[in-house]
């Protein structure tokens, strides 16, 4: 897998980020276009794109549902663009019941506790759908791989609602 | 194989003459230019030995003033001393009407964007700036008798967006000066601190400039600082103090209707006023105007009370920056003040029990933005081959594009690392549609309304097709300098989709070579002579740069595409030496550059080989 070599590490789930992160400074000193200022224009444009992508590698593999979602479309079964809807009922049946507890937190008596608690919701769910991830994306069965899939689209929803909760501080801040 | 040339340890292989390029700080208040000279960043001053140069430029019917001249002359002469225009760069009269308030100014449109009427005729922000940078550049220039400036490390708010970096960029282009690099100033700064302290750690760098505000976040690593966040308000500045402090005047003085001298008088006092209140307790301002005579007595404890508000809504900009980073206020090391504004008590106070430690001063606060894009000026144009100095930026506000129902979808968020190409695919809604078009948007709110429209995109020759079936993908591209390009192709037929950019603000490409035409014009300057001076320049960086590579990287071409790379070299030397014409040089500058394409690749890949080498070894 193209960016689990550029960026010299094993391919498998869990990560070890601080050598991803080590890595990634040695890759950009050698090809950020700051340290091709005096080239060619060509080479400046060359040095432009894989910065570019050495950040886009970054981005993906730093973040936990991006890079399952990479080294799934990498086994051929890429789900990035679907628009496929979800079918389990009782999922989303939760989803919408969690997101009327995210409304009501504002009014909450104790918005503070009450983010705090949400907050914990949504690590448990965090954890329960990306548990299985490593192994199932490290198998060679295409079930497997369908599973994961099934596992990150969950997992999509749960970090909505984290993005979701994360406004609903930003805009307690700012009163 | 070639042999290896080896240099002493510091020095490089190919030793060449020191390249003269400089940082300028582009202020709102008072600008500076500063260069490295024997390792030392020092600033530039003027005869009289002032290093700031305020940003201000007098127009009048055959003559033009930059600098403490045309500020003395401001009250006398409000509608054509242009102060503080760096916060209409990029701006609508609309934007500036409702940040700033009464201006002594008299704005109009001028070939579809914003101007100010002067006796000189209408004067865009755009090429008022390029008067302060010409000042700055005729000022090094003059330091450094005869040599030429290879080119300029241009500072801008962290905070700035896209049609701000344009526009500033225009302004470069205008005074004749090539931009290695658009650098943001709190980046600026903390390479200043940096590289002289040689920390490593998390610091925050808080930019309070005359027109400005900027929090950025880094991290600091053997020689690489990056950017985690940053945040902040590009219409936030001194100047709104000194608003604050001229309502008060008038509240004091029963006086509401100024005229624009009066204006400006009163606006001079409260920036006196304000200065004054971080030495002293109790400041007393006289103010006398058209046969009337006013006393008023101003306390720090008054002054603190009215900035207060101001203050806080900086570190709410803190809170969110600190936040995005991913980090802890305890987790920075050192906060570092920025700009003029920081020396308000208040404000020291205030970042200081938010971070809950002593900020640092101890570099110039006015002065620290210039003497750090030097530093990275210095680098860029390869004085230091063997510095480890890198800077990764972010991209301070999110891009996206509007989608139905005047909702914008995020392509791009803010604080990513820069260079970034981010690619997004659409269809089309009717069958046989054959054109789209696309309204790009910069900012974090939902509403196309509320955020800032950068340009609208028509896509044209998009196959007729049933709706639905075409895939338009539009790919989005930030440089180093956080400026933004966009490219577009229907992916099932590979047509490239005509674009048309309109930028809803700042200045079209046409625009600037047509005010780059009539400023020569003006100045009877020989704009041939000009560009072929700048195409010899031009040329002798492709040489200089091309002979650097092949010392050292020769061995990745074999002996034939060698002697060709060679041949062409040769020929680009000669035509620098015989044209008359800039188109010449051009071309035989675009051979070299098809004739390297190959061995730029493969440098390329081998760099990327390289930095990793010996690692994945026994780390994997």
């Amino acid at each position: 897998m193209r960016y689990f070599e550029l960026f010299a590490i094993p391919v498998d789930y869990n990560i070890d980020l601080a050598t991803i992160n080590k890595h990634y400074l040695e890759l950009q000193r050698a090809v950020h276009p700051d340290r091709h200022a005096s080239s060619s224009s060509r080479d400046k444009l060359l040095a432009v794109q894989n910065a570019a992508e050495i950040n886009d590698a970054l981005q993906t593999l730093k973040h936990p549902v991006k890079r399952a979602e990479y080294m799934l479309s990498e086994l051929g079964v890429d789900i990035r663009a679907e628009q496929q809807t979800l079918q389990d009922p009782l999922f989303l049946m939760q989803q919408m019941e969690l997101r009327e507890e995210l409304e009501e937190l504002e009014n909450a008596a104790d918005p503070d506790a009450a983010i705090a608690q949400f907050e914990a919701q949504i690590k448990q769910l965090d954890k329960q759908y990306s548990s299985e991830l490593a192994a199932q994306l490290a198998s060679n069965d295409e079930q497997q791989w369908q599973a994961a899939a099934d596992n990150i689209r969950k997992l999509k929803f749960v970090y909505k609602l984290r993005d979701e909760l994360e406004r609903i501080e930003d805009s307690l801040f700012d009163d | 194989m070639a042999l290896l040339q080896i240099a002493e340890p510091g020095q490089s292989a190919a030793p060449h003459e020191h390249k003269l390029a400089v940082g300028i700080d582009l202020g709102t208040t008072n600008s500076l230019v500063a260069t490295v000279q024997s390792g030392e960043a020092r600033t530039l001053t003027d005869l009289a030995g002032n290093a700031m140069l305020p940003s201000v430029v007098q127009y009048q019917a055959d003559s033009i003033v930059v600098g403490e001249r045309a500020a003395a002359a401001a009250t006398q002469d409000p509608a054509n001393t242009l102060i503080s225009v760096k916060r209409f760069l990029g701006k609508t009269q609309a934007e500036i009407e409702k940040s700033y308030g009464q201006l002594p100014y008299e704005f109009c449109e001028h070939d579809g964007s914003l101007a100010i009427s002067t006796v000189a005729g209408a004067i865009s922000p755009v090429t008022a700036s390029s008067e302060i940078l010409k000042a700055l550049k005729l000022r090094a220039e003059d330091s450094f008798a005869g040599q030429d400036i290879l080119g300029a490390v241009i500072t801008v708010p962290a905070y700035f967006d896209d049609a701000q970096r344009q526009s500033t960029k225009d302004a470069a282009e205008l005074a004749g000066i090539k931009v290695l690099r658009l650098l943001n100033e709190p980046t600026a700064a903390a390479v200043a601190y940096g590289l002289d302290s040689g920390q490593e750690g998390i610091i925050a760098v808080y930019d309070l400039g005359g027109g400005t505000f900027d929090i950025s976040i880094l991290r600091l690593h053997q020689g690489v600082f990056e950017v985690l966040a940053t945040g902040g308000d590009s219409s936030l500045g001194g100047d709104d103090f000194d608003s604050l402090l001229v309502e008060y005047f008038k509240t004091q003085t029963g006086v509401s209707e100024l005229s624009a001298s009066v204006l400006r008088l009163f606006i001079n006092k409260a920036k006196a006023c304000k200065e004054a209140l971080s030495q002293y307790q109790t400041v007393n301002v006289g103010l006398e105007f058209d046969g009337q005579s006013h006393k008023v007595e101003v306390t720090r404890e008054t002054f603190d009370e009215l900035a207060l508000s101001l203050v806080k809504k900086t570190l709410r900009s803190c809170r969110r920056a600190v936040k995005d980073a991913g980090i802890e206020n305890e987790e920075v090391l050192q906060v570092v003040m920025v700009g003029g504004s920081t020396r308000m008590p208040i404000v020291r106070s205030q970042v200081a029990a938010f971070f809950d430690k002593e900020p640092l001063t101890s570099i110039d606060p006015d002065r620290v933005v210039a003497l750090g894009a030097a530093l990275q000026a210095d680098v860029l144009v390869g004085n230091k081959p063997d510095s480890d100095m890198l800077l990764l930026d972010v991209l301070p506000l999110s891009l996206g594009l509007e989608t139905m129902g005047g909702l914008v979808e995020k392509i791009i968020p803010r604080n990513t690392t820069i260079p970034v190409a981010r690619a997004q695919e659409f269809t089309t809604f009717k069958d046989g549609q054959t054109a789209m078009s696309l309204h790009v948007l910069q900012g974090e709110r939902e509403l196309v309304d509320d955020c800032r429209s950068l340009a609208k995109f028509s896509l044209k020759g998009i196959p007729a097709m049933a709706a639905g079936a075409a895939h338009i993908r539009v790919t989005f591209k930030v440089d180093a300098d956080g400026l933004l390009s966009v490219s577009a192709m229907e992916k099932s037929t590979g047509v490239q989709a005509e674009i048309q950019v309109k930028p809803s603000f700042g200045l079209s490409d046409d625009q600037v070579a047509n005010m780059l035409k009539e400023s020569m014009t003006n100045a009877k300057d020989d704009m041939q002579a000009r560009m072929l001076k700048e195409q010899q320049v031009e040329a002798l960086r492709v040489v200089e740069a091309l002979e650097a590579s092949l010392a050292t990287d020769s061995a990745l071409l074999d002996e034939q595409e060698l002697g060709a790379l060679k041949a062409e070299i040769a020929k680009l030397v000669a035509v620098r030496e015989s044209a008359t014409t800039p188109a010449e040089i051009k071309a035989a500058i675009e051979a070299v550059d098809n004739a390297s394409s190959e061995f730029a690749a493969r440098r390329m890949d081998a760099s990327i080989k390289k930095a990793l080498q010996g690692q994945s070894v026994d780390e994997v």
